[in-house]
């Protein structure tokens, strides 16, 4: 889409802001396969990294006074742990590593992709898909093993008039499925734009006229992006707590 | 930036230029790649998580609960001590501020005792002198009385033995009983 500025030789005005969503390999040169080592892999082995130093090499320590990491690892513990209480009951508290988990990964995808050069994996919809129908098909599963054919009763209100149900329960049933579609989506996109919009401000900055705004305009997205990197996190989490929720509790 | 060497990678995803065509989201070649590392990096967070990290976290806020619950245990027996000591100090205030007025009530009745006892010998020992002293004033009147009586009758004498009369001693003394038992 951007490719016909490439013939725009005279302003310098060159606008590739979804090039920086290209995979690339790391090592040689080829067509990258599933198991190539590529900067998406670097950027998630990071993310590992800064989990790992947060919650282990932070809380290695085991301090009753915490040192400052240490404080921070339990603080986003007491968080997500509070989370699921809240939302889910005590029966969502043996599911608290898996979105603890998912909040950690996101957290720190989001936040590690506003290092500049740096590659966003939460902003690719195929990671953001995994992550949506991961939970979608796990919420969904545990829904029918906890507790059978009667997971279905959550889309057949009783409380509503009896002529409304069957119109209800479809728009029930169109609206659960569409979950996990919004759930990966929003996530992917709101990652995606903020990262695109950035560069096209960056590629205007090339105008010696307009440039001190555009770098004026990357510093306030670049703000905005910081509140989304940790919204979106939070709005994932809490959202899987909401659908796990339906799966543990599903009358209501 | 478009001349660069991206020929190889050219394909269904990106240009002669190297740049992306489309979305890189959308290319269906690159996700299997994203996919797969995703898939490496949750199973990695998860074990880091459910084997190390929140364990140990759970372990440690357990422990601090514990040591708050204890020393806020140990808070209250040492405000309760310090509220037995306190009644025990107001106790022993109370008890020596009464043994002091004890004492002091004793101290008085003693000294009011000793007092009595020798307010009473002194008014003894003053009415015995003021007994004496009207003894002696009485002896003292008397002696003056006769000696009155004894110029008087001398001097009776002489002035009639003066005048040329013959001094009459027992009238003489007759007058001067009569006028000094009368003055007297």
């Amino acid at each position: 889409m951007a490719t016909e500025t490439d013939t725009h030789s005279e302003g310098g005005l060159v606008f590739h802001p979804l090039d920086q969503f290209i995979p690339k390999s790391l090592f040689g040169d080829g067509p990258i396969a599933w198991y190539s080592i590529t900067n998406v892999t670097l950027w998630l082995a990071i993310a590992v990294a800064c989990v790992f130093l947060l919650m282990v090499m932070g809380t290695s320590g085991r301090k009753i006074i915490p040192s400052r990491l240490q404080s921070v690892a339990e603080l986003i513990y007491g968080f997500i742990y509070k989370m699921v209480e809240d939302v889910c009951g005590k029966e969502g508290i043996k599911y608290f590593p898996y979105i603890m988990t998912l909040f950690l990964f996101i957290l720190f995808a989001n936040y590690l992709a506003l290092i500049p050069m740096s590659y966003s994996p939460t902003s690719m919809i195929a990671v953001t898909a995994i992550l949506g129908f991961g939970v979608f098909i796990a919420v969904t599963v545990l829904g029918f093993v906890l507790n059978g054919a009667s997971f279905l009763g959550m889309f057949w209100m009783k409380d509503a008039p009896a002529v409304l149900r069957p119109i209800i329960a479809v728009i029930e049933v169109i609206s659960y499925f569409v979950r996990p579609v919004s759930h990966s989506i929003r996530l992917a996109g709101n990652v995606m734009a903020g990262h695109a919009v950035i560069k096209v401000f960056a590629g205007f900055a090339a105008l010696t006229l307009v440039s001190p705004v555009a770098i004026l305009g990357i510093t306030a997205i670049y703000g905005l992006e910081v509140l989304v990197a940790g919204i979106q996190a939070y709005v994932f989490t809490i959202l899987t707590c909401v659908y796990l929720k339906d799966a543990l509790h599903p009358h209501h | 930036m478009a001349t660069e060497t991206h020929e190889a990678t050219a394909g269904a995803c990106v240009d002669a230029g190297g740049s992306a065509i489309g979305m890189p989201q959308l290319c269906a070649d690159w996700m299997p790649n994203q996919v797969f590392w995703l898939l490496v990096t949750l199973v990695a967070i998860y074990f880091i998580l459910s084997r190390v990290a929140l364990p140990r976290i759970a372990s440690v806020l357990s422990e601090r609960t514990g040591t708050i619950t204890n020393d806020l245990g140990a808070a209250e027996e040492l405000k309760e001590r310090a509220a037995e000591a306190e009644g025990a100090y107001d106790k022993a205030l109370a008890d020596a501020r009464a043994e002091a007025q004890a004492i002091v009530a004793k101290t008085k009745e003693d000294i009011q005792a000793d007092l009595d006892v020798e307010l009473q010998k002194a008014d003894a020992e003053i009415a015995a002198r003021t007994a004496q002293s009207e003894k002696a004033i009485a002896e003292i009147r008397d002696n003056a009385m006769s000696s009155v009586a004894d110029v008087a009758k001398e001097t009776a004498a002489d002035l009639v033995v003066a005048l040329g009369g013959k001094a009459d001693k027992k009238a003489i003394n007759a007058a001067v009983k009569a006028r000094i038992g009368g003055a007297s």
